[in-house]
């Protein structure tokens, strides 16, 4: 494993760096525009949405030839444009954006394999009502990606995440009617919340521990030196590092949101989504993301290794890629919808990514996540092709026999097809497989992934040839007449296909430019690497990989026309380990029983202890404020009022037994006069007393 | 004493009572009489002849008469049938008695501070006419305005009503 | 000559006798009876007073009696007046049942 080379700071951005936030901001415009338009507004909503990621295609051209003009010349070029968005006491809250080869590579891929799915999407959803809705969640998600990738702030970075989640929920449920989607929606979400939170727990450590949210700060960011070192001190628990523990708990959101092995149980549900968002969002760029977060932070993950040796992180990282790419590759074989194996196919090509990753550095893992990008997109255009052109029936069963119906979508598919078989030489799928092959093997601590990941690498061979015997080769099965698909949607399939071959190029021995681009070292064109004995042993073992897999897939499938009521041979051959892979491992089952059977007991008691404990004490506290009530009501009618009322009865009754002094008759007043007149005088005469 | 004062006092003190006790109203207007005239004796005896003419030429030829004539008017010849004493006449008796212990008590207690005798004074008519236009002149006008009053006073009160009688 | 205090003993029965009279008798007239009685009895005391009291030239005493006959007089008119207006409006002059100013 290659250490990188340090980049000198950039003082200055340049002009193409400053604007570079246009990138992910032109997509997103776009996206509010279309959601105020009133519907339906496809031409706008096409014009819109096309126009912001060509424009946004176009910037990151320029970014990349930037970059690459500086790794020519020698001065490599990492430039951030870092601004403060609030304060609080005495800590910063900063967000900015980094162009280096990183970034720019994937600023290139992204949004060339996201036009190229755009223009294939008018042609696909031109017959659905909700085209302007589409193309508005579509337009979000590039944008969200985009913030994604150029996000120098591990907070912006965690921002445009969080929108990638929202826009890939959205569009799972994009025929939010069918309640397999709904549900599928909510499953995706859901899966990649939990990886989320171990993800936000990672930031806030990292945050609390450095002190600054900015990967790449003029020496002062969270993975620069400084930090780096005070956080491979500073110990954490079970003797780990709080450098390793803060990446495993940043892999931990990498591995929801690239499903691998705990967390991937959503990504084949999500092939309720449309074919396009299938192919945009899981398999090129969304669950690519995960993948590019490890790469981004790859100077955390790999803190504190010596030279040439690994960290925990880095081997945790490699054990769950090893594992995911070998355990979707057997479910794989045993599926019989057409998007779901390539489904499972993705999730084991990004355990490879991973695996890459751990074992080979940032270089070989993300080589593979650019070629792998193209032929998976081009593979599951093609099936959205076969789809729509077997009139939306998406069994594999019931299809066969395309290959003169749609000439073109075979040539590209089987195109694609190899490259994901890597086959050798000819495509770039053969090249990035074969490093991370060549990494495994030099690993130090432990052959068993690389025997996992060659057994991988044989059973993906198997499936495809499989699944392409059974929709392409025999007869045709199906009901409908199947007819080839519109230019707009064959076109792009074209480009991608040249692209699957010619991306080879760039990752060879020979001339190993995208490594040495990553890296920042120079590139040098020497034909001697093909001649090494090492180079050699993994040609052999690939070659060897792949005549085994697709001979021992043609034996069993190729051009026989299978009923599509008859179980499959592979079925007939192994019954109970057939039954296993098809139904996943049961691990769906399995988090049923355990964490949602948990999570809806957890509900009911939660629920009871509302309505009951809290709802009781609620009406507790009414029931004595009624009863203060009452008791006040009493008080006041009895009490207070009858005192009153007493009183003024009192006073009555003893105004009327003084009236009855008032007799009327005359003689009564004189005798009182009288008699008043006799004490006035005896109490004169008392007090004259000498 | 003389003997005339105890005669003339048991005059006095004898028509009062026959003026109270009596049952007929006439017999009791006479009487009352007769205490007026017994009076005009002690006043007389007092040697206050204008006061005691004026006593008998008022009382005895004025109010009697006038008492008379009430009586003739609201016919108290008739002896009523419920008895001419009220019915709680003893709360009044004892209240009179009452009086009439206070004051006889007050006189006895100080009857050895009065004057047994005084001289004669010499008074004549011509200086109860001289002072009456000179020192009572206001009193003499005043009470000139209220018998006025008075008169007019008692025409309107025992007037027959014109119209809307009871 | 007779004491002072004998012509008061005088007045001073003579203003109970009117006094009862005036507070015993049903008649109205024999209640202003009385009262003519009390008025004399008074009379008689200011006169006694007049002769037995230092200054009789001044002729205080003789003078209020004579004014009090004058009054007296007069309201002997009114108050037989006001007798014979009631007897005409209630046809009786028993004071008992004169109670219209009952409380």
């Amino acid at each position: 494993m290659q250490a990188a080379t340090l980049f000198t700071p950039q003082l200055a951005a340049s002009p193409i760096a400053k604007i570079l936030w246009l990138i992910p901001a032109m997509p997103i415009v776009a996206s509010g525009v279309i959601s105020l338009l009133k519907q339906p507004r496809r031409k706008a909503a096409t014009v819109l949405s096309i126009g912001s990621l060509s424009f946004s295609l176009l910037l990151s051209l320029i970014a990349f030839a930037h970059v690459v003009a500086g790794w020519a010349q020698g001065a490599a070029v990492r430039e951030t444009v870092n601004f403060t968005w609030f304060q609080f006491g005495s800590t910063t809250v900063d967000l900015g954006w980094v162009l280096d080869p990183l970034s720019s590579v994937m600023l290139v891929m992204v949004t060339f394999v996201g036009l190229l799915i755009f223009i294939y999407s008018i042609g696909y959803m031109a017959h659905d009502e909700n085209y302007t809705r589409f193309f508005c969640f579509l337009s979000l998600f590039a944008g969200a990606m985009l913030g994604v990738v150029i996000s120098n702030s591990i907070l912006l970075l965690f921002m445009s995440w969080e929108i990638v989640g929202l826009t890939s929920y959205l569009l799972i449920g994009f025929w939010y009617q069918k309640p397999s989607a709904a549900a599928a929606a909510k499953k995706a979400f859901l899966t990649t919340r939990v990886g989320d939170i171990f993800f936000l727990l990672g930031i806030v450590w990292l945050f609390a521990q450095t002190g600054t949210l900015l990967f790449y700060n003029h020496g002062a960011g969270s993975i620069e030196g400084w930090a780096l070192t005070g956080l491979l001190a500073q110990p954490a628990a079970l003797g780990l590092s709080a450098a390793t523990a803060i990446g495993l708990l940043i892999f931990a959101g990498a591995a929801g949101k690239s499903g691998q092995l705990p967390l991937h149980v959503w990504l084949p549900d999500a092939m309720e989504g449309p074919t396009p968002v299938s192919a945009l969002i899981h398999a090129a760029t969304m669950v690519a993301a995960g993948v590019y977060l490890i790469a981004r932070v790859y100077p955390l993950m790999q803190a504190g290794a010596l030279a040439g040796g690994t960290t925990p992180a880095l081997t945790v990282v490699t054990w769950v890629g090893a594992s995911t790419a070998l355990f979707a590759a057997l479910i794989a074989v045993a599926q019989n919808d057409i998007k779901r194996i390539l489904a499972y196919s993705t999730i084991s090509q990004l355990g490879y990514m991973m695996a890459g990753l751990g074992l080979g550095g940032v270089a070989v893992g993300m080589f593979h996540l650019i070629t792998h990008a193209f032929f998976k997109a081009l593979l599951f255009m093609g099936a959205g092709s076969v789809i729509h052109g077997c009139h939306e029936e998406q069994d594999i069963r019931k299809m066969g026999g395309l290959k003169s119906a749609m000439p073109l979508t075979f040539a590209t598919y089987g195109i694609g097809m190899l490259a994901l078989c890597g086959v050798p030489i000819f495509f770039s799928g053969f090249w990035s497989k074969d490093a991370i092959l060549e990494s495994a093997h030099g690993w130090p601590l432990s052959q068993a992934p690389f025997y996992m990941l060659v057994f991988g690498a044989v059973l993906t061979a198997f499936y495809m040839t499989r699944q392409i015997s059974y929709v392409f080769f025999g007869a045709y099965r199906g009901h409908n007449h199947a007819h080839e698909s519109p230019r707009v949607m064959t076109t792009p399939l074209a480009i991608l296909a040249f692209f699957a071959v010619a991306l080879g190029v760039i990752g060879t021995p020979a001339w190993p430019w995208f490594r040495a681009f990553l890296d920042n070292r120079a590139a040098d064109v020497s034909l001697h690497a093909f001649a090494e004995p090492a180079w050699l042993m993994l040609l052999l073992t690939s070659c060897v990989i792949v005549v085994l897999g697709i001979g021992f897939g043609w034996t069993l499938y190729g051009n026989k026309s299978p009923n599509a009521e008859a179980p499959d041979a592979l079925e007939r051959a192994v019954p109970w380990i057939w039954a296993v892979l098809r139904d996943k491992f049961y691990v769906d089952e399995f988090y049923g029983a355990t964490f949602i059977a948990f999570y809806e007991w957890w509900a009911r008691v939660a629920d009871w202890l509302d309505r009951r404990v809290w709802g009781g004490a609620v009406a507790a506290v009414t029931w004595l404020f009624g009863l203060w009530a009452q008791l006040n009501r009493f008080l006041d009618t009895n009490v207070v009022d009858g005192t009153f009322d007493k009183g003024c009865e009192e006073i009555s009754t003893g105004g009327g037994l003084l009236a009855s002094i008032q007799s009327g008759r005359v003689q009564n007043y004189l005798r009182i006069l009288a008699l008043a007149v006799v004490a006035l005088v005896a109490i004169l005469i008392w007090s004259s007393r000498p | 004493m003389s003997p005339v004062f105890y005669l003339v006092s048991a005059m006095t003190v004898a028509g009062a009572l026959a003026a109270v006790l009596l049952k007929p109203l006439v017999h009791c207007a006479l009487a009352v009489t007769v205490a007026f005239a017994g009076l005009a004796f002690l006043f007389l005896s007092l040697d206050a002849q204008f006061a005691g003419f004026a006593q008998i030429l008022v009382y005895i030829g004025a109010v009697a008469i006038l008492i008379v004539f009430a009586i003739l008017l609201t016919k108290g010849s008739e002896l009523p049938r419920d008895g001419v004493f009220s019915r709680s006449w003893l709360a009044g008796v004892v209240i009179s008695a009452a009086v009439f212990a206070a004051l006889g008590w007050a006189i006895l207690r100080s009857a050895w501070t009065l004057p047994h005798e005084a001289a004669v004074p010499v008074v004549t008519v011509h200086d109860i006419g001289v002072a009456l236009v000179d020192r009572y002149v206001l009193p003499l006008e005043i009470v000139a305005l209220l018998l006025t009053a008075a008169t007019i006073g008692a025409v309107i009160v025992a007037m027959h009503e014109k119209e809307g009688a009871k | 000559m007779t004491p002072l205090a004998s012509y008061l003993l005088v007045a001073a029965l003579v203003f109970a006798i009117g006094l009862a009279g005036a507070l015993v008798r049903r008649n109205a007239i024999l209640v202003l009876i009385g009262i003519e009685l009390m008025l004399n009895a008074a009379n008689l005391n200011f006169i006694a007073f007049w002769r037995y009291g230092p200054h009789p030239e001044a002729l205080t005493g003789m003078m209020f009696a004579i004014f009090s006959i004058a009054v007296a007089a007069a309201e002997a008119a009114v108050g037989l007046g006001l007798v014979i207006a009631i007897y005409r409006h209630a046809q009786t002059t028993d004071l008992d049942k004169m109670n219209r100013m009952k409380g």
